[in-house]
């Protein structure tokens, strides 16, 4: 059996959950081992029940997992909504003022009680510290090396008085002193330190913020929406270093107009939201469309309809994505499956938007964008700028009739940027001629509506297949989209009988994928996190494939491997 | 081009569509004169237009445009102006829809964070394109097919509103009144920082009340007052001044800072001439590890 952490800590919002479980995640990084870190907490900022679970290996793991071995309850909630989530042999941690434990007789669980208020009152007089002992307690449990943690105290508080970051060494030291070296209470796993190549730790919202700098984006534009709100800290907090403007507009609407009005200049601009966000946006989304302005915006999703289950993740916005704003055009549709797709497919985003002169939506969740994950260090080494067809005055000087939307056989017209002389044009909302003025032309509006379809050909060559994972001879099938790859590949890990498609480009279709590849519907399942299997219906209707078995969920939760592995069996 | 630049320069091969007598002809010209006066050059200038008559003027005038949707002409004026501030003019152009209804919050989102552009707003108190509706500048009582028995709200008072919400130039011009306008436009350009001008467009098609000579028997200059446009008090009494009365020209204008000067990032080059080469993660990574 490999070595696996599987912790987690809960308590009221406000307590501090989220910094102690980035610094557990911290700390088994800085081991070497990999982590992935799941969160969960509700849309209130005070008082709602948080929580941080961390799984960490020292081989790649790609989700959270159903089943924990440390529970650190911070208060009573925590007990009473997770004790049945530890596994045999495992261990809760708590403080016996605060918190009562009554275990079962028929439940294996080993308790670990520790004055946790106490140490803290005696450093901080106060239980501010409480987080900090436990996460001090926790780390002895799995005999963490206790100066790996000191190191990421003293970088996660970096921003923090020097008291403070004493303080929170105290408080760690001392919980960490609390468990015994000869204490009968064990964990299976030992975080001993191993050598690895170095790695960061991301969530897929920091992932694509780092992919935009890498890409070169200059503009970034956003209004606040949980998931995709951290993405707006991220640029904004490199807004001076990587020379950049970020401005926090006043609606949605404002947003995309502004992303769209920066990239008509020539500046690479990047917009982000949640489904809501984008539903406002959706008009103009089409605007981007018809002139023929490169977009990027990241549609990060939660649970719908309307305010739905706001710090929830889900999958239901796929069709809307693909089919957002009215009318008809092309846009690409990139659904990462994890942190370093999300950073490629951010730098990808960038150039396909230039290159052919369209929208593309960067379509993730609250479970890829909020999680925290172990990946190697992103590097620009090996990335390429592609801007497309942009004129420079030298060029501009040669053509004397310049025709903005000029019809060409790949359908993508050299554009040219405000303050060249002979680029003058109009970029225009109303369908127009080559010129970019307004027509109605029934000629004119059908070569012009082919011209801006017609870049589908260079463009479907161009994009990515999807990836097939696992054991490519089996016959069962799992085949998901987006972040749901994570617990999928994790379930694969426990059990290689089945084989992986996943489709991170959906739009354009991967229509060929699919002929090339035989998929039999009825031993493949579908896994995605809405309720009407859009993926399903997307495959149907491109493929003529009928898929017959699904897994679905829309309760707000990501898949657990568990739960997979046990529907891979219905194949 | 530079040393034959006229009104000419700034015309495209589409004849203007606007109803003969239409007061957007003489906006178009005034715009036009501005430009030429100041010696901006079509490719130095960035336009953004909404939907509406006005907006078809998108089709009508040389340069940089974005057509955008209705009521967006803003959002993307000050993304243009961010993102490179060293075009010699973006002015916005909208109608009262665009600008003071479907619009309305990113007017005055934009007079608080003062971008450097020229907001355009063609004030014809109707909505001409869709065939004559009640707009947000109709006055109280106006009959339309919206509103056959009578409109019965107040009226938006954009100057009051841009006073109110911090816009460094607030004016109003009037579209029988070209050269006044072209001079308030040239004001308008040359201010750093965000400039209102609302002009009084009548539609001759569809506002029976609000007509030329309707205009011409109360609208009267500030300039030919000793009015100065330095106190915003004054201004505030000024911009409620509908009766009878009702004054034209420059209401306010205060120096102050410009989105632009707050930003130490665009101290030397535009965002637009941000080279893209060699750029280093390690920085943004540091955290992370």
């Amino acid at each position: 059996m490999k070595e696996n952490i599987n912790w987690k800590i809960g308590g009221q919002a406000g307590y501090g959950i989220m910094v102690t479980g980035l610094m557990f995640a911290k700390t088994c990084l800085r081991h070497g081992w990999e982590v992935f870190c799941y969160t969960e907490y509700p849309s209130l900022i005070r008082g709602g029940h948080n929580t941080y679970q961390v799984h960490a290996a020292k081989d790649k793991v790609n989700s959270q997992k159903k089943k924990i071995e440390v529970l650190v309850a911070l208060d009573q909630n925590t007990v009473t909504k997770h004790l049945l989530e530890l596994s045999a042999g495992g261990v809760i941690i708590f403080d016996p003022e605060k918190v009562k434990v009554n275990l079962k007789k028929n439940l294996k669980v080993q308790s670990l009680a520790i004055p946790i208020a106490k140490i803290s009152k005696e450093i901080c007089d106060s239980d501010l510290m409480k987080d900090t002992v436990a996460l001090g307690a926790s780390l002895a449990l799995y005999k963490a090396d206790f100066k790996i943690l000191v190191s990421v105290i003293k970088d996660v508080f970096k921003s923090k008085s020097a008291e403070i970051i004493k303080q929170n060494i105290e408080a760690a030291k001392k919980g960490y002193d609390a468990v015994k070296p000869n204490s009968k209470i064990k964990v299976l796993a030992k975080l001993s330190k191993i050598k690895s190549a170095s790695k960061i730790i991301v969530t897929g919202n920091e992932a694509i913020g780092l992919g935009a700098l890498a890409a070169g984006c200059k503009f970034y534009v956003a209004y606040p929406m949980t998931p995709a709100t951290a993405l707006l800290h991220f640029m904004a907090k490199n807004e001076r270093a990587y020379d950049l403007v970020v401005k926090q507009a006043e609606d949605e609407i404002a947003v995309i107009n502004m992303a769209i009005g920066a990239s008509f200049t020539g500046v690479r601009s990047m917009c982000a939201t949640s489904g809501g966000g984008f539903a406002l946006m959706n008009e103009s989304f089409g605007f981007s469309g018809i002139a023929e302005i490169p977009l990027v915006l990241m549609e990060g999703q939660r649970t719908g309809p309307a305010t739905g289950l706001p710090t929830w993740t889900g999958q239901g916005d796929l069709l809307f994505a693909i089919n957002a704003s009215h009318g008809e055009f092309l846009r690409i549709v990139v659904a990462p499956g994890d942190v370093q797709e999300a950073f490629t497919a951010a730098v990808s985003a960038f150039n396909l938007a230039e290159k052919y002169q369209l929208p593309v939506i960067i379509l993730t969740d609250k479970y890829l964008i909020e999680s925290p994950q172990s990946t190697k260090i992103f590097s620009t080494k090996g990335i390429k700028i592609d801007r497309g067809q942009i004129l420079i005055q030298s060029q501009l000087n040669k053509i004397k009739d310049f025709k903005r939307y000029k019809f060409t056989s790949s359908g993508i017209s050299p554009r040219s940027l405000p303050g060249a002389k002979g680029g003058e044009h109009q970029a225009n909302s109303d369908d127009h001629d080559e010129y970019g003025f307004s027509t109605e032309d029934i000629k004119t509006r059908n070569r012009m509506m082919a011209k801006r379809a017609k870049k589908i050909q260079n463009l479907i060559k161009e994009l990515p297949d999807p990836k097939i994972y696992g054991n490519k001879k089996a016959s069962r099938t799992v085949i998901c989209w987006g972040s749901t790859k994570m617990p999928v590949l994790e379930a694969l890990k426990q059990n290689n009988n089945f084989k992986v498609v996943h489709l991170q480009y959906l739009c354009p279709f991967p229509v060929k994928f699919f002929t090339k590849n035989i998929i039999n519907p009825q031993k493949s399942m579908i896994i995605e996190g809405n309720h009407t299997a859009q993926l399903k219906q997307l495959i149907r209707q491109q493929t003529g494939l009928n898929i017959s078995k699904t897994l679905l969920k829309y309760d707000g939760r990501p898949f657990y491997p568990e739960e997979i592995i046990e529907a891979v069996k219905r194949l | 081009m530079p040393e034959n630049l006229n009104i000419k320069s700034y015309e495209t091969p589409v004849k203007p569509s606007w109803c003969p007598g239409c007061g957007n002809h003489a906006i178009w010209v005034a715009l036009r004169q501005a430009l030429v006066k100041m010696k901006i050059k079509p490719w130095e200038v960035a336009f953004t237009f909404g939907i509406g008559c006005n907006s078809n003027g998108a089709n009508f005038i040389k340069g940089y445009i974005l057509h955008a949707l209705h009521g967006r002409p803003l959002p993307c004026a000050e993304a243009i102006r961010w993102t490179n501030h060293k075009l010699k003019a973006v002015i916005a152009i909208g109608g009262d829809g665009d600008s003071f209804g479907i619009g309305l919050s990113h007017f005055i989102h934009a007079c608080r964070r003062n971008v450097d552009v020229l907001y355009l707003t063609h004030d014809n108190q109707i909505y001409g394109l869709t065939t004559g509706q009640t707009s947000p500048t109709s006055v109280k009582g106006f009959k339309s097919k919206s509103t056959p028995f009578g409109n019965i709200e107040e009226p938006i008072n954009p100057l009051a509103l841009a006073l109110s919400n911090g816009a460094s130039f607030v004016a109003r011009g009037f579209a029988g009144e070209t050269e006044h306008l072209t001079s308030l436009i040239i004001n308008g350009i040359k201010h750093r920082g965000f400039a209102l001008i609302d002009v009084f467009q009548p539609c001759i098609t569809f506002n029976h009340l609000n007509t030329f000579a309707w205009f011409r028997e109360r609208v009267y200059k500030l300039e030919e007052t000793n009015y100065q446009p330095t106190n915003k008090k004054l201004a505030w009494q000024k911009s409620l001044e509908l009766g009878h009365k009702i004054p034209l020209g420059l209401f306010y204008q205060e120096r102050k800072a410009t989105y632009f000067d707050e930003l130490p990032q665009l101290k030397k080059e535009a965002l637009v001439e941000k080279s893209l080469k060699n750029i280093n993660l390690n920085k943004a990574l540091e955290e992370y590890q």
